[in-house]
């Protein structure tokens, strides 16, 4: 009975949290940390993407960081090959604004309007990457505005 | 830990019955938007919809011959599955109206690899996984709405959209976590 108890606390304490989250999400006031942006990504992502296979989208281990379109043995579209550059935090914040604006012809299709949102995501994508460098965690704090 | 289990078998087998009418309405408005010309600029968001659907198939189908899932649980996977037939023929036949050739399906190995379907262990694992491809489904229509530039193929990703959130919604419940109470679940 007590551990019944305690797995319901558990699951309120989840639904508050998951709650407060979407409210501070649609206001423009997402907390800034990693597990804010899990749940974001998983939400707004997760339907094509995951962190450590290649599925309908690359996978995002070490994107911050990575060349543009180059993980092995994904079918890249010629329109994301052509974009060259390195995925930082600033050109992650462009791409989920509009990533037909900033690739043309690319096979992913979303515009994240709320820069908040977007600035939760790229910091979880950050936080599954390699340690980015000083100059790319400004480009992030920019990235807000 | 026993009666949570009995009670996600019921809580199934009603969805299942619940569902079978929400697929049907599914594929009527298929049907209607099959008839119209596709723009050339939607032909790629479909085709990425439709790879969505056939990820979704194929975790329900591999799935569904794992022996895990209970007979109530299984009967709900294959209605799913038919669910998301449903949509990628919809969406298969536009793409070939369109003139293009529909993206095909990977391999059930491919499948397997990406989706970790060898780490399923249990049915909570596999309800698990499939909550997360539903909302992520259903969230990805809405994200792809905003792209399409004919309102009828809009109105059919928000119809496909409902059917997966009633997916994500049947199993987020058999797995016993409440439902959000915040507005915008999805998108």
């Amino acid at each position: 009975m007590r551990s019944s108890l305690s797995c319901a606390s558990i699951r309120w304490g989840g639904l508050l949290f998951a709650s407060l989250l979407a409210v501070a999400a649609r206001a423009g006031t997402v907390p800034d940390d990693a597990a804010a942006g899990q749940t974001l990504y998983l939400n707004t992502c997760g339907g094509c993407h995951s962190v450590d296979t290649d599925r309908i989208g690359p996978r995002h281990r070490n994107v911050v960081g990575r060349a543009v379109a180059s993980i092995p043995g994904y079918d890249y579209s010629p329109a994301l090959k052509m974009l060259g550059g390195i995925w930082t935090p600033a050109r992650l914040d462009q791409w989920l604004s509009g990533t037909q604006k900033m690739a043309p012809g690319s096979k992913m299709y979303l515009e994240l309007d709320d820069p908040a949102v977007r600035r939760s995501i790229i910091i979880y994508l950050q936080s599954v990457s390699q340690p980015a460098a000083p100059e790319d965690s400004r480009a992030a704090s920019r990235s807000e505005h | 830990m026993n009666e949570p289990k009995v009670d996600r078998r019921k809580f199934l087998a009603l969805a299942g019955v619940a569902s079978l009418g929400v697929g049907t309405a599914s594929l009527f408005a298929g049907r209607a938007m099959s008839t119209t010309t596709v723009r050339p600029n939607d032909v790629g968001v479909i085709q990425t919809a439709l790879s969505l659907e056939h990820e979704g198939i194929a975790a329900y189908r591999i799935a569904g011959k794992s022996g895990l899932l209970s007979p109530g649980t299984l009967k709900l996977a294959v209605v799913f599955m038919g669910h998301h037939q449903a949509h990628r023929d919809s969406l298969a036949k536009l793409v070939a109206t369109a003139g293009g050739k529909p993206v095909e399906p990977k391999t059930d190995a491919q499948y397997i690899a990406e989706l970790k379907l060898g780490a399923l262990k249990s049915e909570a694992d596999v309800v698990a996984l499939a909550t997360m491809l539903e909302r992520g489904a259903a969230s990805a229509y809405i994200g792809q709405i905003t792209a399409l530039k004919d309102p009828k193929l809009a109105k059919l990703f928000a119809s496909i959209s409902a059917d997966e959130a009633i997916h994500w919604t049947t199993l987020n419940n058999a797995a016993g976590t409440p439902i959000p109470a915040a507005a915008y679940v999805f998108g």
